[in-house]
């Protein structure tokens, strides 16, 4: 039997080959359409039109000399000026270098974190800033931290046995505090920069 | 509305019975199936009690190493092997039932599962001996034992051997029925068979290009973001593939147990072809604030992520109508009254509108998660386990028990034990999800990471007790609902063999409209396969190009045990 009889056999009489779509799933598929064109639109504006910032191709570092090569090998904060940082975070198996960056309030602050080993995460509590740390890449983002307090950054990525006890804290300060602290503990900060190698651990 | 009501000709489906080697070869699968839900789902708990600071793992000392050891038993066994065992050995039955006919090439399939086993039992070596406590998603550097990654390969491949079986035997199925429609369910299985094979593409040259050539030591390091790349090429995908087969019941078999048909027959096609078009290229939702991928990348796949979400919304359509003409027919009334009219006292119906359920608030999630922006806010929390486990733990593993309900006692002849057992273990299974999953949403939107022992985590403020608490409740439930499942299967396989009358039936779901009626652009391969080779060229290619011909091979990893 060709295919055209057995079409036309098994075709009801009077209808013909359609969607046969229910008026009800109709207006429920575009009402769907509807509902996603305004979710894409969203995070289209959200994401680029309203200062809104996601890592993305920053620039690539030799997980190999990280720890002995370029700003990862002295990691810590660095006054730009007019109130303005950054910071450089070496992310560990398993801990960060440095445990805690002091910054004063309202400071604006370039962070970087890259790791020397393993994949790990960078998440600072209660902000914006969530990266994922992948070796051989760099991760950035910029964030203001308006208002005083600590804010946890937590390692995301599971990195093996000890990743549970991987974070550090970014403590916010008033100026005052900040001017203080890094006058009378400048070298405080260099040693605390420089603790990072922990192979030992393993 | 005209409800045209006509038995479909031409298709000979419910006439076939599977012979006693088409049991035990299904059958088989399953097994593998269900003793890997078992042992994973045995893990669950530890898992969950730990956040509450009952530390079961040190009593456990001899058996099991780490916390991260049995996180990564219970992501393996149960999002990858309960799920593709069962997944290929539910596609054999809605193969050969759906059609109607054998297997035309049945020693493709046999080797396939052979191929799966042996695969399965080299993985599963180094993971007993902490020898591949890497989880899930093995992101390198973090090394395994070799034998971990040949097994996985393995598995998938197998996998593959035994869609190229169901293909061959849909070609033969419709060389002899020339201008008919294929039948739905096998039709639906093979789909998500081929978007099987298309997906695990990334996964495939990660291993073989980049993990291999580094255990075998043709390369001393690694390129860990394109090996991220290739993984999440193949991750996301692979949730449709787990979930696929549960919309073949929900559209193709659900209807039928409520007493009903399926709505739209042109329609459930359409979505399957949805998903094998746009399954695949959204990869990068995974990798929103990874470095190294530039931005546009991210948002494109964000957007056809939404594109994804459409075919799941006309299954919710499709599906719930489905079930109201079904609950109508039975007497129901109301505008939600009719809910009370299907069939709760089946267990597998139950399982499965309770799987539907969760899955609702599961897709609300996800649609967070695939959001370019607020991504970030969740990236890497609790809530992404929370949301999987509304997803695959719930959604697909529930209707995958619901589907055992039936097919276990078809497939040995036997009556299900402990219907009301059964029933209960739905319920449970429910209740105990909701409890877990809720918490772990809120725990991640306060800032809690996922993968992490938090009851030896230092940072835990004590906010976040009340909800660890609920985590570790809830998965104590779970853990009661999966011991009644194993029960259920355990007593039923053991049973006394039962009158032919008295074991459950295939139940295969006619359409309301003539399936003959549904054009002819939803029956063929063809167009989709091309359409969605040259979408994944036009969302990957480019981003793959580049790092690729940009591959950095230095990341050697840790020379120290890490796990």
């Amino acid at each position: 039997m060709s295919a055209d009889t057995l079409e036309r056999e098994q075709e009801p009489a009077g209808e013909h080959l359609t969607m046969g779509i229910d008026p009800w799933e109709k207006n429920w598929m575009r009402v769907s359409i509807l509902l996603l064109v305004v979710f894409a639109v969203a995070i289209t504006v959200a994401g680029f039109a309203a200062g809104f910032q996601l890592p993305g191709e920053e620039s690539e570092v030799d997980p190999r000399t990280l720890t002995t090569e370029g700003p990862w090998a002295d990691p810590g904060l660095r006054d730009l000026g007019n109130g303005h940082y950054e910071a450089y975070v070496l992310a560990q198996a398993w801990s960060f270098a440095p445990r805690e960056l002091v910054v004063p309030v309202g400071a604006e602050v370039d962070i970087y974190v890259a790791s020397s080993d393993l994949q790990h995460g960078f998440k600072v509590t209660d902000t914006n800033i969530n990266m994922q740390i992948v070796p051989g890449q760099v991760s950035k983002l910029t964030f203001t931290f308006d208002e005083i307090g600590e804010y946890p950054y937590i390692c995301t990525e599971y990195c093996g046995q000890g990743h549970a006890a991987m974070f550090g804290t970014v403590q916010v300060v008033s100026e005052a505090d900040f001017a203080a602290a890094s006058s009378d503990s400048s070298t405080d900060t260099s040693t605390d920069s420089t603790t990072p190698t922990t192979e030992a651990q393993g | 509305m005209t409800i045209t009501e006509r038995a479909p000709a031409a298709v000979e489906q419910p006439g076939y019975q599977l012979t006693q080697f088409e049991r035990r070869f299904i059958g088989g699968h399953l097994f593998v199936a269900i003793v890997a839900l078992g042992i994973g789902s045995l893990m669950g708990p530890l898992q969950s009690l730990e956040y509450s600071n009952v530390n079961l793992y040190k009593y456990l000392d001899p058996i099991l190493k780490s916390y991260y050891q049995g996180l990564t038993l219970h992501g393996v066994l149960n999002a990858l092997v309960w799920t593709t065992f069962f997944i290929v050995g539910f596609t054999n039955f809605t193969t050969i039932k759906g059609l109607g006919r054998p297997l035309s090439h049945p020693r493709v399939n046999q080797v396939g599962f052979a191929t799966m086993v042996i695969g399965l039992l080299m993985a599963a070596v180094p993971l007993l001996l902490n020898q591949a406590t890497v989880l899930y998603t093995f992101y390198p550097p973090l090394e395994a034992s070799v034998f971990f990654y040949l097994g996985l390969t393995l598995v998938v491949v197998g996998s593959w051997i035994e869609g190229v079986g169901f293909y061959l035997t849909l070609a033969a199925w419709r060389k002899d029925h020339r201008g008919v429609r294929s039948p739905f369910i096998a039709l639906a299985g093979t789909i998500n068979a081929a978007m099987w094979q298309i997906a695990t593409l990334g996964i495939a040259t990660e291993i073989l290009t980049m993990i291999l050539p580094w255990k075998f030591g043709i390369t001393d390091a690694t390129d860990p973001e394109l090996a991220r790349t290739y993984f999440w090429f193949t991750g996301h995908p692979l949730v449709y593939f787990w979930l696929l087969p549960a919309y073949v019941s929900w559209y193709g078999m659900l209807p039928k147990q409520a007493g009903g048909k399926l709505f739209s027959d042109s329609l459930a096609r359409l979505s399957f072809w949805m998903f094998l078009l746009v399954s695949v290229p959204v990869g990068f939702h995974h990798q929103f604030v990874d470095p190294g991928i530039p931005q546009v990348w991210k948002w494109l796949h964000a957007i056809l992520t939404y594109a994804v979400f459409f075919p799941s919304m006309l299954t919710a359509f499709t599906v719930i109508a489905s079930l109201e003409y079904a609950a109508r027919k039975r007497g129901g009334t109301g505008l939600i009254g009719w809910v009370r009219a299907l069939p709760w006292g089946d267990p597998s119906v139950t399982s499965q509108l309770l799987a539907g359920i969760l899955f609702m608030f599961g897709g609300i999630g996800g649609l967070t998660n695939a959001s370019y922006n607020i991504n970030l806010v969740i990236h890497n929390t609790t809530w992404v386990p929370g949301h999987f486990h509304l997803t695959v733990a719930t959604a697909v593993t529930l209707s995958f028990i619901g589907i055992t309900y039936w097919l276990v006692p078809l497939l040995c002849g036997k009556q299900l034990w402990g219907r009301r057992v059964a029933v209960a273990q739905a319920w449970t299974w429910f209740v105990g999800m909701v409890i877990f999953s809720n918490a772990m949403h809120m725990l991640g939107l306060l800032g809690a990471p996922r993968r992490t022992p938090l009851g030896e985590a230092l940072y835990v403020p004590d906010e976040w007790n009340g909800h660890l608490l609920r985590v570790s409740i809830g998965g104590s439930i779970l853990l009661v609902a999966v011991i009644m499942y194993l029960v259920v299967m355990y007593k039923t396989v053991r049973g006394p063999v039962a009158d032919p009358a008295d074991v459950p039936q295939a139940p295969i779901a006619e359409s309301l409209r003539h399936p003959q009626l549904t054009p002819v652009w939803l029956d063929r391969f063809k167009p989709w396969l091309i359409a969605a080779g040259l979408l994944l060229v036009l969302s990957y290619g480019p981003q793959l190009f580049d790092q690729i011909s940009d591959m950095s091979l230095n990341a050697p990893g840790v020379d120290f045990p890490v796990f």
